[in-house]
């Protein structure tokens, strides 16, 4: 008998048994019924004071990725080449905490570790318009910044009274470069950045921001919890120089994204006081990627439910065999037994990723549509990316039956095989998003368990330039998506091996 | 009931793996807190830990193999064929499913009674190592603290229960699979369903419903009115779940052939 017989036979048998097939169906049905309902029932409200306002539209950097782009912008208009030269002499801010009487706001004098004053040359004064940026940041020294997502260090000292910082930023036509300098004679380069089809009139200037002071409580319902509360910082710049083709060289102010209290008047504004040749630059918010908004791997919900019936169907299909007897029929057919082993995981691997392909592709486009006429907004990605997240909660579907089956073998039984399955597969995950675990050990068991699969539904990255609450819970893995997908693989093709290791050396 | 009793007891006791099984719960459930015991840390003086459910986190891996003593105790008669000799023996159905449901209470109780006991010793030589010191706010954790007993206690009593509902369970499905996959399906996917709600008050009541969340409550002894739910009223959510498994498997095993 060739593999295409024992694939045909096997196939034979999980299609004539009809709980089986009900469970695959009970699989796409549970991916697209989650997910939709989960979809249909969120709604999102933004009130601008008392008042209910519709909720603003993620704003889009120029690579189509979702930011926030908030700060404070003292610019000249820049026409061709050019270039600006400043000395940031301090950082000083505040920072407002949890209250510690309810009602009263507790402000403190501090300044983030993100945020940032500096200069920079932007497409426009458009919020996702495409800049370069050479700055100071609270705690990270001179950093290079550009479009949101692209972030270069420079030197790890940032400024501190007495020990002053020199900026300089030049645009050559697509290339602008930063440099920094103790003493603006001796320059040092941060970093290039290409912005690609920048129009010959930019906007050249300084600016400044400061990002929410992100903390981390423990939530009573399980998992934890992050908010974000507001912080502010002031920058002191003096020595600014420009060159190039400024217009006439005038300042204009622009508190690019403040949003407007219901009286009209700018909630949390920004601002410049200009003390002869000293500009004291007030800024809050952030240039950087948009790591608040849901992802779209958040409509798989109902995936992981799924998870339970492909490993409940996917050991039956092995160990129904020992119940009935029906294995020495089996083996009798098909002598060489690991490779009717092998067909069996290959069977039960593709008609799980069927159907849990036809789930994954039918709920991410439909559910982010229904959650879009909600006024909720998930974080667009490419349609590589959501390719992969689709495939992917497929493919985690795929191996975990093939997991799942080789338990089977393992065990010959179905109640320890089907328990052992979700504690390697399920219980990780569920104990690493949703208990009273450090964030560290969740960490360790997202990747030493089989649940490191996961991590290849995750759509858009860390990034170390901003502070979110990068945890399991909010959908961030602590290995990459390829990288997690591989463990979930190793386990099974190891326990797929010593399945096929047992039915060879045991009697059946 | 004392003549079904002794059979049950006889069937259970004379093949390997329950008594395998109920060393595995006390096992799992020590190692699981003594892990938890030793990852958490407590840096400072207020830092909002609950050192009694740390202490006791190895319940919620110990419960799966509750489930799965329960499951092969009920389900292992109807892959053999076994079911059909013990209901022409003991013709009284529901009878024969308390004393069942009874004797899997009583072992899940000692072996729930043994792992927690052995939790909270192991987390009490653990967890000062950890910051959890006097000086912080910890004293040792000791069964002589109101609280802390309540919550010992209390998750030996969820232990029970979660093999009360998983015998439910199994007895309304009769396939172990089956029975295995939707005991462990309620209760470790019900708290992340709760936890992608984004209405909250929606998340609060489905937290409230669900076993273990509601059960394990009984195990907070810190921030209690930040709980959506008190100890014993959560105790009684999870009871509640048994009952109406329970019920439900009765009713089928009365209504149905074997």
């Amino acid at each position: 008998m060739s593999f295409r017989h024992v694939l045909l036979a096997e196939w034979t048998k999980l299609r004539t048994v009809r709980g089986w097939v009900a469970g695959l169906v009970a699989v796409c049905l549970t991916v697209v019924g989650l997910g939709m309902l989960f979809a249909t029932g969120s709604h999102s409200s933004c009130s601008n004071g008392p008042v209910e306002v519709p909720c603003p539209e993620p704003v889009l950097g120029p690579g189509g990725t979702a930011v926030v782009d908030r700060f404070y912008f003292v610019s000249m208009p820049l026409d061709g080449n050019g270039s600006i030269t400043a000395r940031v002499n301090s950082m000083t801010g505040q920072i407002r905490l949890p209250d510690a009487t309810p009602g009263v706001r507790n402000v403190v004098a501090g300044v983030v570790p993100w945020a940032k004053a500096g200069l920079m040359v932007k497409e426009s004064t458009e919020q996702g318009a495409a800049y370069a940026a050479v700055m100071v940041t609270g705690a990270h020294g001179v950093r290079m910044q550009h479009d949101f997502t692209e972030d270069v260090a420079g030197g790890a000292q940032g400024v501190s009274p007495g020990s002053p910082r020199w900026l300089r930023l030049s645009r050559d036509n697509d290339t602008i470069t930063g440099e920094e300098s103790p003493d603006g004679k001796r320059w040092t380069r941060v970093g290039t950045a290409r912005l690609d089809g920048l129009p010959a009139k930019v906007r050249i200037g300084l600016f400044a921001a400061s990002p929410p002071d992100v903390r981390v409580e423990s939530n009573p319902l399980g998992g934890t919890a992050s908010a974000g509360r507001f912080t502010e910082v002031t920058a002191l710049v003096d020595q600014v120089g420009v060159a190039g083709a400024t217009a006439g060289g005038a300042w204009s102010r622009d508190d690019i994204g403040v949003d407007l209290n219901i009286d009209g008047t700018p909630h949390h504004p920004g601002g410049l006081v200009r003390n002869g040749d000293t500009f004291a630059i007030t800024g809050t918010g952030d240039i950087a990627p948009n790591t608040t908004e849901g992802t779209i791997e958040r409509t798989l919900t109902g995936a992981l439910i799924a998870l339970v019936v492909v490993i409940v169907v996917a050991v039956l299909f092995v160990t129904a065999e020992y119940r009935r007897g029906l294995i020495r029929t089996t083996l009798l057919a098909g002598p060489r037994r690991g490779r009717t082993l092998v067909a069996k995981a290959v069977v039960v691997g593709a008609a799980t990723f069927a159907a849990g392909l036809v789930g994954a592709a039918v709920t991410v486009p439909l559910a982010v549509r229904v959650l879009r006429g909600n006024r909720i907004f998930t974080l667009p990605v490419s349609t590589l990316t959501e390719v992969r997240v689709i495939a992917g909660a497929a493919g985690v579907l795929a191996v975990s039956a093939v997991l799942a089956l080789a338990l089977g073998a393992l065990f010959r039984r179905s109640a320890p095989a089907v328990i052992a399955a979700i504690v390697v597969l399920v219980v990780p995950y569920v104990l690493g998003t949703a208990s009273i675990l450090p964030d560290e050990v969740s960490r360790w068991l997202l990747r030493l368990t089989p649940a490191a699969g996961f991590a290849i539904q995750q759509s858009v990255p860390e990034y170390e330039h901003v502070i979110s609450h990068y945890v399991p819970a909010m959908g961030y893995f602590p290995l990459p998506p390829w990288g997690g997908f591989a463990v979930l693989c190793g386990y099974a093709a190891l326990a797929l091996g010593l399945a096929v290791r047992r039915l060879n050396g045991r009697d059946a | 009931m004392r003549r079904e009793l002794h059979a049950e007891w006889t069937k259970l006791r004379t093949v390997a793996g329950p008594g395998r099984l109920l060393l595995g719960i006390v096992v799992l459930t020590v190692a699981g807190s003594a892990a938890a015991a030793g990852a958490m840390e407590c840096p400072s003086a207020g830092c909002g830990q609950d050192a009694t459910r740390i202490g006791l986190f190895g319940v919620q891996l110990g419960q799966g193999l509750v489930a799965l003593l329960a499951v092969l105790a009920v389900c292992g008669e109807y892959s053999t064929g076994m079911i059909r000799t013990s209901l022409t023996a003991m013709p009284r159905r529901m009878t024969a499913l308390a004393a069942r449901t009874a004797l899997l209470a009583g072992l899940t109780s000692v072996a729930g009674a043994l792992g927690v006991l052995g939790s909270l010793l192991v987390a009490r030589l653990l967890l000062p190592g950890n910051g959890f010191t006097p000086e912080h706010g910890y004293p040792p954790l000791s069964l002589a603290d109101g609280p802390t007993l309540r919550a010992a206690a209390g998750s030996v009593l969820y232990l029970v229960l979660i093999a009360v509902l998983s015998a439910g369970v199994a007895t309304a499905v009769r396939d172990s699979a089956v029975a295995a996959g939707a005991v462990l399906g309620l209760i470790y996917l019900f708290p992340m369903v709760v936890l992608m709600i984004r209405n909250e008050d929606v998340q609060r009541l489905l937290w409230r419903l669900s076993p273990m969340n509601a059960g394990l409550a009984v195990q907070a002894t810190t921030s209690l009115p930040a709980m959506p739910i008190g100890a014993w009223a959560g105790l009684g959510v999870a009871a509640a779940w048994a009952v109406a498994a329970l019920a439900c498997g009765g009713l089928l095993l009365r209504a149905r052939d074997a």
